[in-house]
C-alpha cells in the first residue's frame, strides 16, 4: 500500500474525516493518558514489591500509547499541536476519556477493577481497529492490542484472587465493581464522527460489537470469581466523551500540568 | 508487628533468544505458577531480554551439596581425551 | 562449629578471588555482615523510589514522565533482585521489611531527603545514581556470588538513569534562567548529601575494614568518594553549574580534586532519624504494607483454594 511510504497520518487520508479522526483518537489518547497517570500514583506504593514492577509495566504501556494517539491526533487537527501540547496545555473541558479512567484508586481493589473494566474494552476495541486499512491507525492497535492481552491476563487474575480470596478482598472488589459499573455504559457510546469513520471504512464496523463481547468477558471473568454482575439497568454516568468530566480530572490535571504550564517557554 | 508468612520463592530461568539455552536470572516470590509467571515477566523483562520464561519452585529444587563437588566433578578434570584439543589433525585440515 | 581448617580454605578462597556460593561454608560474621549489607542496600532501592516517585506525576511532558516511571520501576526491580540474593542467605524478605518497617534496619540516608524541584529529579540521577554506581561497580566484584551478580544486573541497568540524570541537568543549565537556577539551587542541595553516601572516613567506619579483609568492599569509602568527585566535578563544569564547595581545588600533583570537611554532625543526625524526611518514608512504606495486608491475604487463601480444588478433584 502506498500509504506506507508517507510520514504523517495526516497524508494518509482524506481531509474530510481529519477532524473525525483527530475527535477519536484524542478520546482514546486521553483514555491511556488518565489512566496511566492514576496508575503511576501507585508507584511506591503497592501491596508488594513485584506488583510495582507491575503495575509500572501497565501504566507505560498507557502512557506510551497515549504518546502516539495524541501524536496523530495533533496532527490530524492541523492546530500544530504536538503529544505534549495535547496533554499538558488543554483545561478539564477539553479532554475526552472516559469518566471510569479518572476515578480514584482508592484501593488496590477498586484500581484493578477498574483496570479490568478497561482493559477488557481497550482490547476489544484495539483487536477490532487492527483491521483498519489504514497503516497508522492498524500499526497502534495491533501494538496496543499485544500489550493489553497481558494487561488483561494481568487484570484478570487479580479479579480472580480477590474474588475468590478472602471474604474481606471478596467484598473489597465487589463493591468497587458495584460502584464502577455506572461507568461502562460510556465506553460503548458511538460519536457521529465514529459512525462517519465506519462508514468511510476507516474503522471497522465490528466496533458496534464491543459491548456484546465485553459483556460476554467480563461476565464470565466475574462469575468465576464468584462475584455478582451488577445490575446492567442502572442508571449509566456518561459525559467524558464530551468533556462533561467528574470533579476528579481537574486535580489530576493540576498536579500534572503545573511544572509544564508555570514555564510556558521552557523546554525540559 | 508480626511477621507475615511469605509467600514462596519461584527461581526464574530465561531463554534469551531462540536457540539459546534457559539460563538462571533469579527469582521472584509468588503464591502460584500463574503469578509466578507475570512477576517473572515484569521483573526480569522489562527491556526485552527474554522469549521464554521458566518458574520452579525453589523447594522443587535438588541442588548437590558443596562437600560433594570433589567426588562428582573432579572424575571429569582428567578426562582430557573428552576434549576436542586433546587430537591432533595435520596441518592445513581445517574442519574435522 | 568454624574449625579453623574451614576457615582457613574460606580466606583462601576469597584470596584467590573465587566466589562463595549459598551453599558453601561461611563464617557466621560473614553471614550477618553480608546480610546486613545487602538488606540495607535493597532497603535504599526501595525507599529510594519515594522522593523521585513524588514527581512522576508532575513530570513536565511525556517523555520525561515515561523515563522516570522506568526508572523508579527500575529500583523496585534493584531492591527485588538484593532481596533475592539476602535470601539466599537463609533469611526470609518478610524478615527484612519488617526490621526495616520497625526502624531497625537503614538504608541510605540520602533518600531522607526531599525533591522539591523538578531538577532534583535530575540532580539526583546525576549525583546520587552516579555516586551509587562508582559503589556498586566496586560491589559487582563482591566475594559473594549472588551479590556480585545482583550488582552486575543492576549496574548494567543503571547506566540509564545516570544518563537521564544528566541530560536533564544539562537541559536545564542550558534553559531559561528560571530554570538554570532550579538546577543551581538542587545541587547545592544534594552536592553534600552526596558525598555522605560514600559513608564516614575509613578510620570512622567500623564495618569497612571487616568487609574489605573479605572481599566484599574492594575499596575504602574515602578512595570511592574521591573518585567520585574526581569524576564529577568536570561534569558540573562542562554544563557551567557551581559545585558548593569553596576549598574545592585541583591538586596538579595527586591528579584528585581537594574537597572541604563533610558536615559530620548532619550526617549522624540524619542516620539518627533526624533528616527532613526519615519519618515520612517509613510511614510511607508502612502505609503500603498496611494497606496492602489484605491483598497478600487473599492472594494467598485463592491460591491454596486453588490446590485444594486440583487434589480434590
Amino acid at each position: 500500500m502506498a500509504m506506507e511510504m508517507v510520514a504523517k497520518i495526516s497524508e494518509s487520508l482524506d481531509v474530510a474525516h481529519h477532524a473525525q479522526l483527530a475527535e477519536f483518537l484524542t478520546a482514546l489518547g486521553d483514555d491511556a493518558l488518565i489512566l496511566g497517570h492514576r496508575l503511576s500514583e501507585w508507584c511506591g506504593h503497592a501491596p508488594q514489591l513485584e506488583e510495582d514492577i507491575a503495575l509500572a509495566n501497565i501504566a507505560l504501556d498507557e502512557i506510551g500509547r497515549a504518546n502516539v494517539l495524541l501524536m496523530y491526533a495533533g496532527q490530524l487537527e492541523g492546530l500544530n499541536r504536538d503529544q505534549d501540547d495535547l496533554a499538558f496545555h488543554r483545561d478539564t473541558v477539553s479532554f475526552r476519556n472516559l469518566l471510569l479512567v479518572e476515578q480514584p484508586n482508592i484501593d488496590f481493589g477498586y484500581t484493578l477493577a477498574r483496570q479490568f473494566l478497561y482493559d477488557v474494552y481497550a482490547l476489544k476495541l484495539f483487536e477490532c481497529m487492527g483491521g483498519s486499512p489504514n497503516p497508522f491507525i492498524s500499526g497502534v492497535a495491533r501494538k496496543a492490542a499485544k500489550e493489553i492481552t497481558y494487561h488483561v491476563r494481568h487484570s484478570r487474575s487479580w479479579v480472580l484472587r480477590l474474588g475468590d480470596g478472602t471474604s474481606e478482598s471478596h467484598d473489597r472488589i465487589q463493591a468497587a465493581f458495584d460502584e464502577l459499573w455506572t461507568y461502562t455504559d460510556e465506553m460503548f457510546e458511538t460519536s457521529e464522527s465514529i459512525h462517519a469513520l465506519i462508514e468511510a471504512g476507516i474503522i471497522p464496523d465490528g466496533f458496534l460489537r464491543l459491548r456484546v463481547d465485553w459483556n460476554v468477558f467480563v461476565t464470565d471473568t466475574l462469575t468465576e470469581a464468584t462475584l455478582v454482575v451488577p445490575d446492567q439497568d442502572q442508571f449509566m454516568r456518561k459525559g467524558g466523551r464530551s468533556g462533561q468530566h467528574s470533579e476528579h480530572l481537574g486535580h489530576i490535571l493540576d498536579e500534572m500540568q503545573f511544572l509544564a504550564r508555570s514555564h510556558p517557554d521552557a523546554s525540559w | 508487628m508480626s511477621t507475615e508468612s511469605e509467600s514462596p520463592v519461584w527461581e526464574v530461568f530465561l531463554q534469551p533468544k531462540s536457540g539459546k539455552p534457559h539460563e538462571h536470572v533469579g527469582s521472584v516470590h509468588a503464591v502460584d505458577a500463574e503469578q509466578a509467571l507475570q512477576n517473572a515477566r515484569d521483573v526480569y523483562t522489562r527491556r526485552g531480554e527474554g522469549i521464554s520464561i521458566w518458574v520452579v519452585q525453589a523447594n522443587n529444587i535438588t541442588a548437590s551439596s558443596p562437600d560433594d563437588a570433589g567426588p562428582l566433578f573432579d572424575p571429569g578434570d582428567d578426562k582430557i581425551y573428552r576434549h576436542p584439543s586433546f587430537y591432533t589433525v595435520p596441518r592445513g585440515v581445517r574442519n574435522v | 562449629m568454624e574449625t579453623s581448617e574451614q576457615l582457613l580454605e574460606f580466606e583462601s578462597k576469597i584470596a584467590e578471588g573465587a566466589k562463595i556460593e549459598p551453599k558453601d561454608w561461611m563464617p557466621d560474621r560473614y553471614r550477618s555482615q553480608l546480610i546486613r549489607m545487602m538488606s540495607q542496600h535493597a532497603h535504599s532501592e526501595i525507599v529510594g523510589m519515594l522522593p523521585e516517585g513524588n514527581w512522576i506525576t508532575r513530570a513536565p511532558n511525556l517523555r520525561r514522565k515515561m523515563t522516570l516511571l522506568a526508572k523508579v520501576q527500575d529500583e523496585a526491580g534493584h531492591g527485588l533482585y538484593i532481596y533475592s540474593a539476602t535470601e539466599t542467605l537463609g533469611i526470609e524478605r518478610s524478615e527484612l521489611i519488617d526490621q526495616l518497617l520497625e526502624g531497625k534496619a537503614k538504608y541510605s540516608s540520602i533518600f531522607n531527603y526531599p525533591t522539591l524541584s523538578w531538577a532534583d529529579i535530575g540532580v539526583i540521577g546525576w549525583l546520587v545514581d552516579g555516586a551509587a554506581i562508582v559503589n556498586q561497580t566496586m560491589l559487582a566484584k563482591a566475594s559473594y556470588g549472588p551479590y556480585s551478580r545482583a550488582m552486575i544486573r543492576i549496574c548494567k541497568e543503571e547506566n540509564f538513569h545516570k544518563k537521564q540524570g544528566f541530560e536533564i541537568v544539562t537541559t536545564l543549565a542550558a534553559g531559561t534562567p528560571e530554570q538554570k537556577a532550579m538546577v543551581q539551587d538542587a545541587v547545592n542541595r544534594w552536592w553534600w548529601p552526596s558525598l555522605m553516601m560514600f559513608g564516614p572516613h575509613d578510620a570512622e567506619s567500623t564495618n569497612s575494614s571487616e568487609l574489605m579483609q573479605w572481599g566484599v568492599k574492594r575499596k575504602s569509602n574515602d578512595s570511592l568518594r574521591q573518585h567520585f568527585v574526581n569524576i564529577t566535578v568536570p561534569q558540573a563544569r562542562a554544563v557551567d553549574l557551581t559545585i558548593p564547595d569553596p576549598e574545592l581545588e585541583y591538586n596538579e600533583e595527586t591528579g584528585d580534586w581537594k574537597f572541604g570537611e563533610i558536615d559530620w554532625n548532619e550526617f549522624y543526625q540524619v542516620i539518627k532519624g533526624n533528616g527532613p524526611c526519615n519519618r515520612e518514608r517509613i510511614a510511607a512504606r508502612r502505609s503500603a504494607h498496611d494497606n496492602g495486608a489484605w491483598v497478600r491475604e487473599a492472594a494467598r487463601a485463592y491460591a491454596d483454594k486453588q490446590l485444594t480444588r486440583q487434589t480434590t478433584s
